[in-house]
């Protein structure tokens, strides 16, 4: 689905990514880790399409299509979606109107009719109960005064409403406490499908716990460093970044 | 008429039985102000003698002052010699069919909703809707004279009102309170007077809309409106639709009397020619609209959406003279193109306990300039004066200005003012949240300005608001990208 | 206005004893400018709150030879000053034998204006002395440039960072006369220089007096500039003291302005931002009384992109007193990335005092951040209640809010020995009811 071929980005003339594969197929969820400034939100924000980053190198395909030639709208469209580390607020805009236009946009360009406003409030009922969202968050300002928690259900319910491909969560844990993250965890582990892959970025493993990622990634100063199962998670956990980065920091300085 | 349809709608729908409507006056004076000019119009209005002094103080007056300079627009030289005042009622340019009508014209009439129907009524089309406006306009007259209440041109007032107009015309904007109020208060051709009796509530929203020759009060219209205690009107002034109207200079002068305990609420949605692209043609509307809490325990509230005029200059304001009132001002301003609007509000504080409430939100692109400039004044006498004002600024473009410039004058140690403004472009961080959400520019900036302006335009009255809604969209076409 | 005539007289006088001054064309120009516009008027809408014509109906004795000797200026020294340089001016002119310049001259470069118009810095001085002219268009502006005469040029040198700051006393002599100054002064700090400047104002004597002040500072790449003004003077002396700052390279300005006694009191204060990334920071308190007059015009000019600037002002105003504040910002087309931020406060006292507040946003670009707010209120009743129910008398508990409101501008003046008379100073001020 996913086919990430040595990817190098800039931003302000900087180098975040240095090379990075990545393979992902329908149904899968991998977990990218790293330390703080290792590239993971660059990750993200290249995939959806931020300006302010320039690929220097390197082609991602999605579906089969070249997704670096695509607008960062098309790629939504295509079935790509990030859900924001820091959603943004959109004041006066409440989330029903906000959603309701992406949906609308993402049907024109399927060639689909736009939903009448029955069956649009049908499916809003039915992936607000999957994902345990609140219809008074929904009228509200989209993102405006809410919560961390609020903000990363908003984004998950966006996620249900939206049905993509492949969704990125850019460290969707941060900022939750417990039960808040529990809930966001529930929420994405009922939007998993065999047609759907699920990146998830994050720091922590506590994520982790909550969904069960396939495949593991470290990434460090911009490179995928190791990969494996969820027991790689498990024993970052344990043994920290640390005794992974020595590695790689040591092999680099040999 | 014997037969009076109960709705437009069906208005519309009866046969067209007349042909041409033949017996308009096509009177037009030639160009140019002098006491003449002044004396036929009166004449030709068949105005009482006391009306015609009023013109003639007025126009002396006028003939003193010298054009205002302070607004933040720039504009040439208006000769006002040769200007036509008196050109009433000018017959629109009958069309056979909508085919015949500006394609443009229609594209936005179709964007804005409105029904095939009413498209002919405002292309000139059907000239029987016009006429049949008129029995529609009588039905509601009817309704409302029940209930006490007085709707009808202002032309018609001075002949069978000349009581109120006398006690009430110039009452809160005397005619030498500036340079257009006084060449209003001269030459002024129609408008509306509006008299709600003690106690009542009007039951429905009154509106330019329904009102008899609409279509030529335009250019020096006079609006009158007042309530006398305890009762409340809801105003709606102007048509969403885009009149291609040739009149360069509308001077226009509302006067509102919110007597004790009494509410107004007037709602503008202003959508004249703004001129094409390069920033030719289009209206220049300076207006002076005040409204005068007279009694106490009084309300009056300005709402306004400009998304039209070359120039607009104007600044709805309130005098909060009775203890205990409340004077409000919502505007939503948008300029695009070459327009320049210079507007806002004078909130002045004179009762105690008086309260005001200011929120502007402006938005700028192409090469537009937009400003609000907007007066506080708490006055020695106004104890525990209260105010709060809000103005934001949105860019659109980097070609466009946003100005803010509140005056703030206090003189009364009780009195608590506060005024906020921000001014700031669309966030990258909002559009960029929008596009992965599969929305486009234009439609995300859309989003985002509605969204900006949604405080103000809540306060429209509903289906009104819906048509601003869509206007404020249709105007922003093309200021993205 | 009957002393238009005498200014005439005056201004000949100067013009024909100083011929071949350098700056004769300027004054020409000036005075033709005044003669032109004339006194502002409250229809001028830089000067709609402030009415200046009652310091035009005055017939002022500008005093050729001063009396005013070095026992004079030690009553009026501000702390801190056996570190710095002091230039003291009166009446309007530089005067070198009562000043102390305690910097080396490879540092820090102190000549009377109309010298370094002909010398060594004849290039400087014309590139920009009245630069300031672009901005103050008015009348009061013209005639200081008219009398340009005994002004001041002050240089720091690039790379310098004099220790010791320099302080300017302004003495009006008013002990026989009104007493009429106009002193100029243009300032330097040059490439990678430091500079600190304080300003300070004294009337001697019972008449009025009226210091019609311009000051023009010049601020270059990575220089560092804090500038202070402080004005405590009599009631009778009045001023129009603008300060115009020009941050011609990539630099940090910041100033805080002090009004706490004085007739007429206008200030303006200009930052025109003509280089990339300036940093600019204003701050003012003004705390009135009795039938004082005090408005700060502020003005912000970005001309560059990704400029900060940053304004707070605050003010009290009691008795019969009015206070005016006009702050405006403008964000010139090439001034993408601006960031700009103001906010004005005031408390009103007095059943018969005044305050007017207009800040005003001019904005010609689109990628920006602006924000203005101001409020005008009284003390926070809550505060005062919560003072008063631990036993804190009213007027204490007064005193001690409004100190504390005025805290936020003191403690941006960074030299401690100034601020602390500063502190001292608005103690004194508020506590004397």
């Amino acid at each position: 689905m996913l086919s990430v071929k040595n990817i190098h980005a800039n931003i302000d003339g900087r180098e975040i990514l240095k090379g990075i594969n990545l393979d992902i197929k329908p149904g899968e969820v991998h977990a990218i880790m790293g330390p703080n400034g290792s590239g993971k939100s660059t990750l993200a924000s290249v995939l959806a399409g931020r300006e302010e980053y320039e690929v220097t190198e390197g082609a991602v395909s999605f579906l089969g299509k070249d997704l670096l030639e695509l607008s960062t709208e098309d790629r939504a469209r295509e079935g790509l979606f990030l859900a924001f580390q820091y959603p943004v607020e959109i004041p006066g805009v409440s989330t029903t109107n906000f959603i309701k236009a992406a949906v609308n946009e993402k049907r024109k360009y399927l060639g689909q009719e736009p939903l009448d406003a029955v069956a649009f409030l049908k499916m809003m009922k039915e992936k607000m109960a999957l994902v345990e969202i609140d219809q008074r968050l929904l009228s509200r300002s989209i993102n405006e005064g809410f919560s961390g928690g609020e903000k990363k259900r908003n984004e998950v319910f966006q996620m249900a409403m939206l049905e993509p491909k492949l969704a990125i969560m850019d460290e969707t844990d941060s900022g939750l406490d417990i039960d808040a993250l529990r809930i966001v965890a529930n929420g994405i582990n009922k939007l998993r499908s065999p047609d759907r892959a699920i990146l998830l970025i994050t720091h922590y493993q506590r994520l982790l716990d909550y969904i069960q990622p396939d495949y593991v990634h470290v990434l460090y100063n911009g490179r995928i460093v190791k990969s494996g199962t969820k027991e790689l998670a498990l024993e970052l956990e344990e043994k920290g970044y640390d005794f992974i980065t020595d590695e790689v920091d040591l092999a680099a300085n040999q | 008429m014997k037969e009076k349809p109960d709705t437009l709608e069906q208005a519309v729908l009866t046969e067209y039985k007349y042909g041409f409507v033949t017996d308009i006056d096509t009177d037009v004076i030639a160009k140019g102000l002098s006491e003449n000019t002044i004396r036929l119009i009166s004449n030709k209005k068949n105005e009482p003698e006391w009306m015609l002094d009023w013109r003639l103080k007025a126009y002396n007056h006028w003939l003193k002052l010298e054009e205002p300079k302070w607004s933040n627009v720039k504009y040439p030289i208006i000769n006002y010699q040769d200007i036509i005042y008196y050109a009433a009622p000018k017959p629109k340019k009958q069309l056979n069919s909508l085919d015949e009508a500006d394609p443009e014209l229609l594209a936005t009439f179709e964007k804005l909703g409105i029904s095939l129907n009413e498209q002919k009524r405002l292309t000139g089309v059907a000239v029987d809707v016009v006429m049949d406006s008129v029995s529609i306009a009588t039905s509601f007259k009817e309704q409302l004279s029940e209930i006490g209440v007085i709707f009808c041109s202002i032309s018609e007032a001075i002949q069978l009102h000349p009581e109120l107009v006398k006690k009430y015309l110039g009452s809160v904007v005397p005619m030498t309170d500036n340079y257009f109020a006084a060449l209003n208060s001269a030459v002024f051709t129609d408008g509306s007077f509006c008299y709600i009796p003690k106690g009542v509530r009007c039951p429905m929203e009154l509106s330019t809309y329904f009102r008899i020759n609409t279509e030529n009060a335009g250019q020096f219209e006079r609006t009158l409106i007042i309530a006398e205690d305890e009762s409340y009107v809801s105003y709606l002034e102007g048509c969403t639709a885009p009149m291609r109207d040739e009149n360069q200079l509308h001077a226009a002068v509302v006067e509102l009397v919110a007597h004790t305990k009494a509410e107004i609420k007037y709602s503008t949605v202003q959508n004249w020619y703004p001129g094409d692209k390069n920033g030719l043609g289009g209206i220049y509307n300076f207006v002076t609209k005040r409204g005068m809490c007279k009694g106490d325990h009084s309300k009056i509230s300005w709402t306004q959406v400009e998304t039209g005029s070359a120039i607009t200059w104007k600044y709805p304001s309130v005098i909060l003279k009775g203890d205990h009132s409340i004077g409000e001002f919502y505007s939503v301003a948008f300029t695009n193109n070459h327009q320049q609007a210079d507007t806002g509000t004078k909130m002045i504080h004179l009762g105690k306990n008086t309260r005001s409430r200011i929120v502007s939100k402006g938005i700028s692109a192409g090469h537009s300039q937009n400003s609000y400039r907007g007066l506080v004044r708490a006055s020695k006498q106004a104890t525990n004066a209260r105010n709060y004002s809000q103005c934001d600024s949105l860019l659109l473009g980097d070609k466009c200005g946003a100005h803010t410039f509140p005056y703030i004058e206090v003189k009364n140690k009780t009195a608590i003012v506060e005024h906020e403004a921000t001014t700031s472009k669309i966030g990258e961080d909002q559009l960029f949240y929008c596009k992965q959400r599969g929305i486009d520019a234009e439609t995300a900036v859309a989003l985002i300005v509605n969204g900006f302006a949604k405080e103000v335009m809540n306060q429209l009255p509903m289906e009104f608001a819906v048509e601003a809604q869509k206007l404020l969209a249709i105007s922003m076409e093309g200021s993205v990208g | 206005m009957n002393n238009i005539t005498y200014f005439k007289d005056q201004f000949e006088q100067l013009q024909e004893a100083n011929p071949n001054d350098t700056i004769a064309d300027l004054r020409q120009n000036g005075f033709d400018a005044f003669t032109k516009d004339g006194v502002p008027t409250y229809r001028d809408e830089d000067w709609k709150y402030t009415n200046v014509s009652s310091l035009f109906d005055k017939e002022y004795l500008i005093a050729e030879n001063s009396t005013i000797t070095l026992a004079d200026v030690n009553t009026i020294r501000l702390p801190g000053y056996k570190q710095a340089n002091e230039l003291v001016f009166v009446n309007g002119r530089f005067i070198a034998n009562l000043s102390t310049i305690r910097s080396g001259t490879t540092d820090l470069v102190v000549l009377p204006l109309e010298e370094a118009a002909k010398g060594e810095y004849k290039e400087i001085v014309a590139a920009h002395l009245n630069q300031s002219s672009n901005y103050l268009n008015d009348g009061i502006h013209a005639l200081n440039t008219s009398f340009i005469n005994g002004g001041v040029f002050v240089h720091v040198l690039k790379g310098k960072e004099p220790e010791h700051p320099v302080y300017c006393y302004h003495i009006l002599d008013a002990r026989q006369n009104p007493a009429l100054a106009q002193p100029r002064s243009l300032v330097l700090a040059d490439e990678n220089s430091r500079l600190q400047i304080t300003e300070s104002y004294t009337t001697l004597g019972a008449s009025d007096s009226f210091n019609n002040q311009v000051m023009e500072v010049v601020v270059k790449e990575n220089a560092y500039v804090e500038y202070y003004k402080i004005q405590n003077d009599t009631a009778n002396a009045s001023q129009v003291s603008s300060t115009h700052i020009r941050q011609i390279g990539r630099s940090y300005v910041h100033t805080v302005t002090i009004t706490l006694n004085g007739g007429i009191v206008r200030n303006n204060m200009n930052l025109v931002l003509d280089a990339a990334g300036n940093e600019t920071h204003l701050y003012g308190l003004y705390l009135l009384k009795g039938k004082s007059h005090a408005d700060n015009h502020t003005l912000i000019d970005n001309l560059k992109p990704n400029c900060f600037s940053n304004q707070l002002y605050k003010g009290i105003a009691d008795d019969t007193s009015t206070a005016v504040f006009n702050g405006r910002i403008m964000v010139q087309p090439d001034a993408q990335k601006t960031n700009a931020y103001q906010s004005n406060k005031n408390i009103l006292l007095s059943e018969n005092a005044t305050i007017n507040t207009k800040p005003q946003l001019e904005i010609f670009a689109d990628d920006v951040k602006c924000s203005h707010g101001c409020t005008i209120g009284q003390l926070d009743e809550e505060a005062m209640f919560y003072l008063r129910a631990r036993g804190i008398p009213k007027e204490s508990a007064e005193v001690l809010l409004l100190q504390a409101f005025a805290a936020d501008i003191v403690d941006q003046i960074k030299p401690e020995p100034l601020r602390s008379y500063v502190s001292k100073l608005i103690y004194e001020h508020l506590a004397i009811q």
